[in-house]
């Protein structure tokens, strides 16, 4: 009899309380820090870009305005485009340093639409930091970044300097032989 | 604090009830009679310096930002019209915020030059060097994030190379820049934020800097000859020995800066923040504020992104590892004549880094050609300095400070801070206590 009253009172105490006093830590531990993430998570997700920035209008854009040799920088997605129309000899200096030692190898062809040589359409933001770099600019007859000193050729390739890339190429397509849409 | 018995007998009926209460004028008498080393000079005063510099700013930006509009379409206008020439003495409150901003780093670089020329960084006091580390980090992290603010074109391209280092980093890189600048590229969403964060964080510097104090409270100061204090003939109350002298050192320290508040507003800024943001077109010659130049110039100097990344982090990082690093007993350079020198060195390289930051990459150091082509560029151009300076300010931090621990002669240490300052020959004779202020 007097153990029958014994039994139940040890069991309340010594090693099974405590088992159950950590499994009731780390359940509110648990449960606490999921919150904190639940509720983290949007106060960061806010930073992402809102769908006004992300509803990325195609551009469309008349090519006859560039003439031969000339360059332009045109906003795409609030960042800056060059559209390139290339001189023949910007065209056969790419092609004949195709195979040259480069950081970002890349050949001319793969830079521009086939048959239209002549454009070379980009993103004119520096694979370093972001900058435009400005034509004529550096020793391989294609442009220089004014911030870090970045070198790239007529094929927007980077030759020398700290920038990582190639300028990026993107996406686009010819509506007509003087018409593109960018994006 | 903890060792220094509070002398505060409470005056009044109603500070003895508000003492059992809260005892905050207690604290700040404990504050104001706290024990200072006697032998302090004057380059102690630009905590004081710091503090009022801080203030300053935090009083000019509040009245900035109730005229500012801190949208992509607004920002310019309401900076060069708006407060520049519409609010009443909109102008002076610029002026003093923008040039305070400078002021504000030349007073901490004087301040952890001292640190660094004392040994103050040394045990026990690491922790308070490293808060002051973290200050130090928070104040480029607003400084930089004001400077974006006016939305001219330095503002916009600075904005956009400084958020672009973290495009670095490979996979992570490319989301948190997005994630930064709200969008595809640096616009209003990045302006706003950054608004936000530029008014946040000085009150979290404030925060921090309680605790730099609190820290300091601890051990108590350093001094110039860098021995413990032994005894309380060792030092004077706070109060009014080394108020009345951060006092002074304020007054002159406000000349300086009244100078370029009303003689030279524009000294400091590149005309080129006088034109709007235009994200199409980056200036010709982009260079940060002088006071990030030597940075600018390692991450330039280095010819891979992500390596010059890093290593503009490690030249942050190698200021908290400096309490590790160095390995010897002796905390003042004032008896470690090698360490000294060494220092002195690296100063003038923190100098020449600075110059190559503003200079073109390509430019030349001495007048004449860029010199035979060493690797990437000749030998006499801005990068081939920089990376010389470079180099040297690596090894200072990671090489010759380790060592000299070990291999160098040190000059004997005095006993007792009290013994220099006893047989400064400029002192009067022991015994007048209001001998403070000597220069050791």
């Amino acid at each position: 009899m007097v153990d029958s009253v014994a039994h139940p009172v040890a069991d309340h105490e010594g090693p099974t309380d405590e088992g159950r006093r950590d499994f009731l830590y780390l359940a509110t531990a648990a449960v606490g820090g999921a919150g904190v993430v639940a509720i983290a998570w949007p106060l960061i997700d806010q930073l992402n870009p809102a769908a006004d920035a992300l509803a990325l209008a195609s551009i469309e854009y008349d090519l006859s305005k560039v003439a031969l040799g000339q360059e332009v920088t045109i906003a795409w997605r609030k960042q800056p485009v060059f559209i390139r129309h290339r001189t023949q000899a910007e065209i056969d200096a790419a092609v004949r340093d195709d195979h040259a030692p480069m950081k970002d190898p890349a050949t001319d062809a793969s830079r521009v639409k086939p048959g239209h040589a002549q454009w070379l359409i980009v993103s004119a933001s520096c694979t370093h930091l972001g900058c435009v770099p400005t034509f004529k600019g550096g020793d391989y007859g294609g442009w220089l970044c004014p911030c870090h000193g970045s070198v790239y050729d007529t094929s927007a390739r980077i030759r020398k300097g700290p920038a990582p890339k190639n300028l990026y190429l993107v996406p686009y397509a010819f509506l007509s032989p003087t018409k593109v849409k960018i994006g | 604090m903890e060792e220094h018995i509070s002398t505060y007998q409470p005056k009044s009926a109603f500070e003895r009830w508000l003492d059992a209460r809260l005892p905050i004028v207690r604290f700040s008498a404990d504050l104001m009679e706290f024990p200072t080393p006697r032998n302090l000079n004057y380059w102690w005063t630009f905590g004081g310096i710091l503090a009022f510099c801080l203030g300053i700013q935090i009083v000019t930006g509040i009245v900035l930002a109730m005229h500012y509009d801190p949208s992509g379409a607004g920002a310019f206008l309401s900076v060069q019209r708006t407060i520049m020439r519409d609010v009443n003495y909109g102008w002076l409150v610029r002026s003093i915020h923008a040039n305070g901003a400078s002021m504000f780093f030349l007073a901490v670089y004087i301040h952890i030059a001292r640190g660094m020329y004392y040994g103050s960084y040394k045990a026990p006091r690491e922790v308070l060097w490293l808060l002051g580390c973290v200050i130090y980090v928070l104040m480029m992290a607003t400084a930089f994030m004001g400077y974006v603010l006016p939305w001219g074109q330095m503002s916009f391209w600075g904005a956009k190379v400084i958020t672009s280092l973290l495009g670095a980093f490979p996979v992570i890189g490319d989301p948190i820049t997005k994630l930064l600048w709200g969008g595809f590229a640096v616009d209003s969403p990045t302006l706003n934020r950054f608004f936000s964060l530029h008014y946040l964080l000085p009150f979290i510097i404030a925060a921090v800097v309680a605790l730099h104090i609190w820290a300091l409270h601890v051990p108590g100061n350093n001094n110039p000859t860098g021995v413990n204090v032994k005894s309380k003939a060792d030092t004077v109350p706070f109060h009014p020995y080394y108020t009345v002298k951060d006092m002074f050192a304020v007054s002159v320290f406000v000349i300086v800066f009244a100078i370029f508040i009303f003689y030279l507003p524009d000294a400091l800024q590149k005309t080129d923040n006088n034109i709007e943001a235009n994200p199409l077109v980056t200036p010709a010659h982009i260079v940060p504020e002088w006071y990030l130049l030597p940075f600018y110039a390692i991450l330039r100097a280095i010819p891979d992104k992500l390596t010059g990344v890093l290593a503009l982090a490690a030249a942050l990082g190698s200021l908290f590892a400096l309490p590790w690093i160095d390995t010897s007993k002796v905390r003042s350079k004032r008896y470690r004549p090698m360490a000294r020198n060494l220092w002195l060195i690296w100063v003038v390289g923190v100098f020449i880094l600075g110059w190559c930051g503003s200079q073109e990459p390509d430019g030349h150091v001495f007048p004449g050609g860029a010199g035979p082509v060493f690797i990437d560029y000749g030998i006499n151009t801005v990068t081939w300095l920089s990376r010389i300076a470079a180099i040297y300010y690596f090894a200072w931090f990671w090489a010759i400070t380790p060592l000299l621990g070990f291999f160098e002669t040190t000059l004997p240490v005095p006993d007792s801070l009290a013994t220099p300052v006893l047989s400064h020959p400029a002192t009067v004779p022991a015994g007048a206590a209001a001998a403070p202020q000597t220069k050791g």
